[in-house]
């Protein structure tokens, strides 16, 4: 049996239709087909979050994820996330924490960050909440604690 | 590209069987977290998969008119870990599935992986051992109920034949109602670490007597483990610091830990002992009791 298929799936809100092999990661399908190079391969075995992407606004490792079960899904990016050129609330946090050092981790911290902005919008979380939110990302440069406190900020302007 | 040679979507149960049934090589795929992890690192045998990502019968979690809990197997860890069933009723399944891997790992891993990949690590094994758990195993001949408990039988070697899948994980009212618990994992990080040993323990307290205690621990065993011997001896006693003591001292006896390059049998051996009083402490006080 063959191992294409195609998938339809809205990638930062755009609708993709592409042809995919079935052993593709999310990751690779991102990388090489639709150039998100944002998305970075780390450990490539779900420790290092690098990759993460959100998936109909959840976020997962995108190397460990096949590319054929986001066949109807929804992703979000890095690519995706500012708007008109005005960063978004968290991107523009992490500028002004200092939160970024070498950057490789950025990215899916972001997206990671992101998603736990949105999913605690409105809750009171302590610092510690927010390092198990975030426990899905290595900084190798080990700059969390700045992380942190964006998340935080992003929280705090929210309540 | 994960180098597999097969691939077959199922879109329901009898349609998994009838693909293992004709694929007497090919492996099961729900959430990926190991599989992918295992086909990157090129350990193990997938060339052909059956992928049982998508079938939305067995992604549910209810509960049953006589009380009873069920879980679908591919419920994702974060489902069940957020589902308010699970954090009523079984609060130390949630607890204990919150120490596993990070949070993009528990939006895709599964509980039925967790529990078919039959590590004696498996976090969601010891609270759902110690619950009395029993799993539903659907084949070509119908299905059947096993105890969780028997369901492991050496280290990813669990009682599922080739053409079987498991279909429901049921924790039954009388096993939950009444009872407390409490779930601890020694590892070397506060998250993304494998244990180095887990704990649970539920128990039931009634006028400052354990009337109930179902103790479990993985990594002490090839598989994860009950401690029975160390529950007969103490049930009926009545609630001390004394108490504690003892059963840290019996359950040496019902585990059998070996050496690895995570930890020495002496240590895990330490920490079981040091977390039979902790982690049974912790479930008598949340089930009411006092110790002084």
């Amino acid at each position: 049996m063959s191992l294409n298929r195609t998938i339809t799936f809205a990638v930062n809100g755009k609708k993709k239709e592409i042809a995919v092999d079935v052993r593709q990661s999310l990751l690779e399908v991102l990388r090489e087909q639709l150039g998100m190079i944002s998305v970075k391969q780390g450990c490539a075995v779900g420790e290092c979050g690098a990759c993460t992407v959100l998936l109909d606004d959840v976020p997962v490792d995108a190397c460990l994820y096949l590319a054929i079960w986001a066949d109807g899904r929804s992703i979000r990016t890095v690519e995706g996330e500012s708007r008109n050129e005005m960063l978004s609330k968290v991107q523009q946090a992490f500028v002004d924490e200092g939160a970024v050092q070498c950057g490789i981790c950025t990215p899916g911290f972001v997206m990671a960050a992101t998603a736990f902005v949105e999913k605690h919008k409105h809750h009171k979380v302590s610092r510690h909440d927010i390092r198990r939110g975030l426990a899905g990302n290595l900084c190798r440069c080990t700059g969390y604690d700045t992380i942190v406190t964006a998340v935080q900020k992003c929280l705090e302007d929210d309540s | 590209m994960f180098n597999f040679k097969s691939y077959s979507r199922a879109d329901s149960i009898q349609e998994a069987i009838h693909l293992l049934k004709e694929n007497p090589e090919a492996h099961l795929i729900a959430g990926g977290t190991d599989v992918l992890v295992k086909l990157h690192k090129g350990k193990g045998d997938f060339d052909h998969l059956i992928d049982i990502h998508g079938i939305a019968e067995l992604d549910f979690i209810s509960q049953k008119n006589d009380g009873d809990l069920v879980i679908g197997p591919l419920s994702c860890f974060t489902h069940v870990a957020e589902s308010a069933l699970i954090r009523k009723h079984i609060p130390v399944l949630a607890e204990a599935i919150l120490t596993i891997g990070g949070p993009q790992v528990r939006n895709m891993a599964t509980i039925g992986g967790n529990l078919c990949n039959g590590v004696p690590s498996a976090d969601s094994a010891t609270p759902l051992i110690a619950l009395n758990a029993v799993v539903t195993i659907a084949g070509q001949d119908g299905s059947r109920q096993l105890p969780l408990e028997d369901f492991f039988l050496g280290p990813s070697r669990v009682a599922l034949e080739h053409h079987e899948i498991m279909t429901a994980i049921t924790v039954s009212r009388d096993n939950y109602a009444g009872y407390s618990g409490h779930f601890f994992k020694y590892a070397m990080r506060d998250a993304m670490d494998i244990a180095t040993i887990g704990c649970s323990a539920v128990c039931r307290v009634e006028d400052e007597v354990l009337t109930d205690l179902r103790l479990a621990y993985g990594v002490a065993a090839p598989v994860p483990i009950r401690c029975k011997d160390t529950e007969d001896k103490i049930r009926g006693r009545k609630v001390s610091t004394q108490l504690l003591n003892d059963i840290a001292e019996a359950v040496v006896d019902d585990v059998s830990p070996r050496t690895s390059w995570r930890a020495a049998k002496e240590f895990r051996l330490q920490i079981i002992a040091t977390l039979a009083h902790r982690v049974v402490k912790q479930a008598i006080l949340n089930a009411g009791g006092t110790i002084q």
